[in-house]
């Protein structure tokens, strides 16, 4: 069965017949992309089920179509086990964001933002999910950019006409910094076309197809750039948080949930793999980098005054976490980075989600407007507290793991370079608990301010909306064995096809010991 | 001797042990998940959860003491957490069936306590879903097999904490001391985290299993730093300087919070830590002992300094308990015999500093919720059972003789005299401070003339209340004899932390240090008499010399951590902020704004006349013409 | 033979683009553009015919399709610009700038 195409394809159909549908139908727009996108997640869990874990094979559900002959592009698609979790990662996310922006696009709220098409709208949350599903899915060097910038359009038009007030300026920022990245990575995909002189864009047969050290390094950095734009590593992070904070909270949830892990993706895929000399040599500026947005990210965070900026903070200070775990090059860090991908998707999703809930009642997104919540909506404060820890990495929680994982990865490469960000990092637990915390406590603690004395609870909507990524959450938190076990294995295709080994943690004590003593 | 080998254990009580963690587990769960609905029984069902758990740790107890002991430390593997890295497991042996009575017993005992201290309060349920929840942090903490599993832990006692301390979240202080308590351990928690890195770097383990009968001899550096990274974080848990200034604020909590985790339980999470990895980090005579053991003397003369200033009762016992589990640490500095000490202290001082602040909450109930002691006196006849109980409690604090507090505090004042008398001899002297701080908290408390405010009607607390109150009294004052007498504690821990070389010491009771001790409490008290007890109190403070105000600040502990970090810390956030808004972003803002200005004077050339822009094209394509020429003639 | 051919279609092709340059009425700056169009037409025949192969010829007649495509969109514009505007020149209708 041709899982990927059929993936990619349903929710474009999904898409034409949502738009499809007679003017004043909203309702059933809203149904009959609710009903879409949870077609797709069954059909992700049920290709994810059959997805083998110990085949040896760098693929599977392997699908090549040519495309464009006379250049060697290919319609090819494929996962591993990094492919499949954000795959899974874009088809869990998807409904419950669809489910969240009900009334998004209605004109209804305390912020009173103007009625919208609703067809458009979740027309356009489809395409999204089709896009970001062929990203991941590309085996297709050419395949993987055509969806790297197609993305970008569903995502502009989301920002820039269902969001706040500031849109138009903050969807433009997001496109022109996405797209000067995407045109630096389009003139690095021809220049690998031609010097690997392979005639295919075909992502296993580049592998090692670029020798010249010299030439990698270019080439590497053309790819490097539009992928820290897309992360957003420090300093290209300003549109981020513009971005986030004018985008309605559903499309913030994919934009940061999503759309940005495919920055990480892309180094971790193919900046490592297709240029591993080129990515050791960059590994201390990539590292020091990311460093300086952990601690920069989370420092800023603390300053914000806006949820949704602070929470877009959070995430800068997040992706620097992943990207120092892809390039610490070892398997712990990576496959830490890769889970954390996924757990940052849930927890950040639902801090937008909880801050969607809180600004559609009180028509603000500044923090000092709120106060004493919990004891108004004791149930929305408490969902805001959890995903709030889970941002903060509290053990018991997803994003522990993850990070936990990062760290340790990256401590374990014995050098100063490494186990100095590894603990400059780690003082990042502090800032993490300051930041969040202290936006909980303005928000949720304290006296009841005025203004927010009749704010409802959540919902029966809004519950089923944040109960399964609290339960993911958790869940993931306690028990990640089962999605370390898909990911190890293709990180360690990773890391053969880079050529490095982990060093055994100790001197003297090799592999197999490790692993018995660690038992 | 050294420590028994750890042995894999399958089956029996032992097996199911994890059952201590996953019930008061469940019990947060359904009464969190089941909100309202639960309002009616939510209590009661914390009670059950919390004695479930305490009846499976006594029979889990006498299964293993039903083993020989030479394997009494059972390890029980439960599921793989991150392949590769981490298993999660229990480790059942006489160090952490020890934690786990206590924590069980006693915290049932809190349990039931607070069945009556919270029946007016519309967050009961809540209040005891944040309990179970804080006991199944706290066994997995003691339990785990492996430091991962021991830092989950660690962090959920401190979730359970910050929830509990801001559980009346609307007071704006009971939320900002929350937060403090749960950043400041976070800074400790960060050597923890460090620590655990780095263990796994040197042994490529994380069980204790792994580290401890480890083959490998790493460098002694290494070792050190480990042992003060481990300190660290166990500074931030046990509220030891320099981290401690957040335990004095969280007294924001509920009372029985105050007994359950701020006093018997999750405080002494340090003490366990540097016992449990004290063969290999924590040696006799290393440079991360002995800095244990100068990080324990100074909070405990600290805690003291800070507790003798105290005009609110529960921040008095906040100083009392800093200044206990100083004590503690000091004692776990020095080797086996301090060992079996500072954990016989952990567990006495667990019964009666939970009988005091139990006490000290049933005089708060008696008195609307006054915890200003300048507002109390004269209250042994209205509140006779929580006078006597709280009275057992001081005696057992102070080391009277025979009480619990006296064996296992003179046992540690001994041992660390014996190994190092400067270090001993401030131990005394720290005392000495027990003895007229509490003096004065009881004479303040219970004696006098009456003092209370216009609308006070003290009354006994019910039943409920009382009856824990009796018996955590009764544990104050056998506990300590039973344990400490023929060593029976300390051989009962042996296969856990290791004997001593030349067997169990035999207990001395007229030893110089022990009798200056003696001598010295007497005077505290002495002191506290006729400065509080004998003369009237007056009801507002005096102003009291430098030094009042010194201990009253907190020894200015707050002062400092305003200026060293938070000040320069605002002022960093606010420099990041406005370099982020106009350094990066305006760099870019910037850039656009070049181009936009370009472009906007380009722009001129668009006339609106098609016959010009013919022109241009003629002239554009006669260039083009023209190069293609030049190029083909080259 | 190839020579005139082209220097009369390159005459063509001069008076056109002149026309087009100097002349305000848009009927005859768009016959202009005819001129210049049929200029290009002569030069694609005649290099069909030194070649003595058909591409030439067969991008002649995509030209004129092209042309007369352009001549009913292009004369729509203008009839509809005069009946506005009451004026055929070019440089009245100026308003698309900057």
């Amino acid at each position: 069965m041709p899982w990927l195409p059929i993936l990619i394809a349903a929710p474009v159909l999904g898409a034409v017949g949502v738009a499809a549908l007679p003017k004043g139908s909203d309702k059933a727009a809203k149904q009959l992309a609710l009903a879409v996108s949870l077609v797709v997640l069954a059909l992700t869990l049920a290709m994810a089920f059959q997805f083998p874990l110990e085949s040896g094979k760098r693929f599977a559900f392997e699908q090549t179509y040519s495309w464009i002959p006379s250049f060697g592009v290919h319609f090819g698609v494929g996962v591993d086990g990094i492919a499949l979790v954000m795959i899974a990662l874009s088809a869990v996310l998807v409904p419950i964001v669809i489910l969240a922006s009900w009334h998004d696009a209605d004109g209804t709220g305390a912020e009173n933002p103007p009625k919208r098409s609703v067809k458009t709208y979740f027309s356009l949350l489809l395409v999204l999910e089709a896009m970001m599903i062929g990203v991941f899915a590309a085996t297709d060097v050419f395949l993987f950019y055509v969806f790297f910038e197609a993305m970008l359009i569903p995502m502009y038009f989301m920002i820039g006409s269902y969001g706040g007030a500031q849109r138009s300026y903050a969807a433009v920022k997001f496109l022109l910094y996405s797209l000067f990245g995407g045109l630096l990575m389009l003139v690095a995909v021809i220049a690998l076309y031609v010097t690997a002189g392979k005639n295919t864009f075909m992502f296993p047969e580049l592998i090692g197809a670029v020798t010249d050290p010299g030439v990698q390094k270019w080439l590497f950095l053309g790819f490097f750039i539009a992928f820290a734009i897309k992360a957003p590593l420090w300093p290209f992070h300003t549109w981020l948080p513009d971005a986030a904070a004018q985008a309605p909270a559903g499309a913030a949830v994919l934009l940061v949930g999503v759309l940005d892990k495919v920055g990480t993706y892309g180094m971790l895929r193919l900046c490592l793999e297709l240029f591993p000399q080129a990515a050791k040599d960059f590994t201390p500026l990539v590292i020091i980098l990311s460093v300086i947005g952990i601690v920069y990210g989370a420092i800023v965070a603390i300053g914000q005054t806006d949820m949704k900026r602070l929470i877009a903070y959070t995430s800068i200070s997040h992706f620097g976490f992943i990207a120092m775990g892809v390039f610490a090059m070892t398997s712990n860090a990576q496959a830490g980075a890769t889970l954390y991908m996924v757990n940052h998707g849930f927890s950040t999703g639902a801090l937008f989600l909880i801050a969607g809930f809180l600004i559609y009642r009180r028509g603000s997104a500044r923090i000092d407007d709120y106060g004493g919540v919990q004891k108004i909506a004791p149930v929305l404060a408490g969902a805001f507290l959890v995903s709030g820890l889970s941002g903060l990495a509290l053990p018991g929680l997803s994003s522990f793991v993850s990070e936990f994982m990062v760290l340790i990865g990256t401590y374990q490469r014995d050098e100063v370079l490494f186990v100095t960000s590894a603990i400059i990092g780690t003082s990042g637990v502090i800032l993490a608990a300051i930041y969040i915390l202290w936006m909980y406590k303005r928000v949720a603690n304290g006296p009841t301010a005025e203004s927010v004395s009749g704010m409802k609870d959540l919902n029966v909507r809004e519950k089923l909306v944040i109960a399964p990524l609290l339960v993911l959450i958790i869940g993931l938190g306690f028990y990640p064995k089962p999605v370390l076990d898909v990911i190890n294995p293709a990180v360690q295709h990773t890391l053969t096809s880079v050529g490095v080994q982990d060093q055994p943690p100790v001197a003297g004590v090799g592999q197999a010991d490790e692993k018995g003593a660690g038992n | 001797m050294e420590p028994a080998k750890i042995v894999e254990h399958a089956g029996g009580v032992i097996g199911a042990s994890w059952l201590m963690i996953a019930l008061p587990l469940l019990g947060a769960a359904i009464l969190l998940l089941g909100g309202r609905r639960t309002d009616r029984w939510g209590h009661l069902l914390g009670v059950a959860m919390s004695l479930a758990s305490f009846v499976v740790a006594v029979v889990t107890f006498f299964e293993l003491i039903g083993l020989p002991g030479g394997e009494r430390r059972r390890a029980v593997g439960l599921f793989e957490f991150i392949p590769g890295l981490v298993d999660m497991g229990l480790l059942i042996d006489p160090l952490s069936i020890s934690f786990a009575l206590l924590i069980t017993g006693v915290g049932s005992l809190i349990h039931i306590y607070s069945i009556g201290y919270m029946s007016h309060d519309p967050g009961r349920r809540r209040f005891f879903s944040y309990l179970n929840l804080f006991v199944a942090a706290m066994l997995l903490l003691v339990l785990s097999h492996n430091y991962v599993g021991l830092y989950i832990g660690w962090e959920g006692v401190g979730l359970a904490s910050y929830l509990l301390i801001g559980f009346w979240q609307y007071k704006p202080s009971a939320a900002t001391a929350a937060q403090k308590a749960f950043i400041v351990n976070r800074v400790g928690d960060f050597g923890l985290a460090i620590g655990i890195f780095t263990i796994w770097t040197t042994f490529g383990s994380v069980t204790f299993q792994g580290v401890f009968e480890s083959t490998l001899k790493p460098e002694q550096g290494v070792l050190t730093a480990i042992g003060l990274l481990l300190l660290l974080g166990a500074c931030g848990k046990s509220a030891q300087v320099p981290l401690q200034s957040w335990l004095l604020d969280a007294m924001e909590g509920p009372t029985p919070v105050s007994a359950l985790i701020h006093a018997a339980t999750m405080v002494t999470a340090g003490v366990y830590l540097v016992v449990r990895s004290g063969a290999v980090f924590f040696p006799e005579g290393s440079t991360a002992a002995l800095f244990a053991a100068i990080v324990g003397t100074v909070t405990l003369l600290a805690g003291a300094i800070i507790g003798m200033a105290k005009d609110d009762i529960k921040k008095g016992l906040a100083g009392s308990t800093m200044s206990q589990i100083g004590y503690m640490m000091l004692g776990a500095a020095f080797g086996p015999v301090g060992y079996a000490f500072a954990i016989g202290h952990l567990i006495t001082h667990g019964f009666f500093k939970a009988n005091l602040f139990l006490g000290a909450g049933s005089v708060m109930h008696a008195m609307n919720d006054e915890v200003n002691m300048r507002r109390y006196g004269a209250l042994r006849k209205a509140l006779p059972v929580t006078f006597y109980t709280f009275l057992i409690g001081y005696l057992a604090i102070i080391g009277f003789p025979l009480l619990s507090g006296y064996f296992t505090k003179d046992g540690i004042i001994e041992t660390v005299i014996h190994h190092n008398e400067v270090l001993g001899w401030l131990a005394v002297l720290g005392a000495g401070l027990t003895g007229f701080y509490m003096s004065r908290m009881v004479f303040m408390t219970f004696f006098g003339e009456k003092r209370w405010a216009d609308d006070a009607h003290p009354h006994e607390s019910p039943a409920v209340m009382t009856i824990p109150l009796v018996l955590l009294s009764i544990g104050s004052i056998f506990l300590g004899g039973y344990l400490v007498l023929g060593g029976r504690f300390m051989t009962f821990l042996g296969p856990a932390v290791g004997m001593p070389e030349g067997g169990v010491p035999a207990f001395h009771p007229f030893t110089v240090p022990g009798l200056a001790t003696l001598a010295l409490v007497a005077v505290g008290a002495a002191i506290a008499w006729l400065r509080y007890g004998r003369v009237p109190v007056p009801v507002t403070a005096p102003r009291g010399s430098f030094l009042t105000t010194f201990a009253r600040r907190d020894l200015y502990g707050d002062a400092l951590n305003e200026s060293l970090f938070m000040r320069p810390g605002q002022w960093l956030t606010r420099i990041a902020v406005f370099f982020d808004n106009r350094g990066v972003d305006g760099l870019v803002n910037g850039l656009a704004a070049g181009i936009g200005g370009t472009s906007g004077r380009l722009r001129r050339v668009q006339t609106g006349f098609a016959r010009s822009y013919a022109l241009s094209i003629l002239f554009g394509a006669a260039v083009v013409a023209g190069a293609l020429l030049l190029v083909g003639n080259l | 033979m190839t020579t005139h051919y082209l220097v009369l279609s390159a005459l063509l092709f001069a008076i056109g683009a002149v026309g087009v340059l100097v002349r305000r009425n848009a009927i005859v700056i768009f016959m202009c553009v005819e001129l210049m169009l049929n200029a290009c037409n002569l030069a694609f025949v005649t290099f069909a015919r030194q070649h003595g192969n058909l591409d030439g010829q067969l991008i002649a007649f995509f030209v004129m399709v092209v042309a007369a495509a352009e001549v009913v969109v292009g004369l729509a514009i203008i009839v509809t610009i005069f009946r506005t505007r009451r004026s055929a020149s070019v440089d009245d209708a100026n308003l698309l700038k900057y």
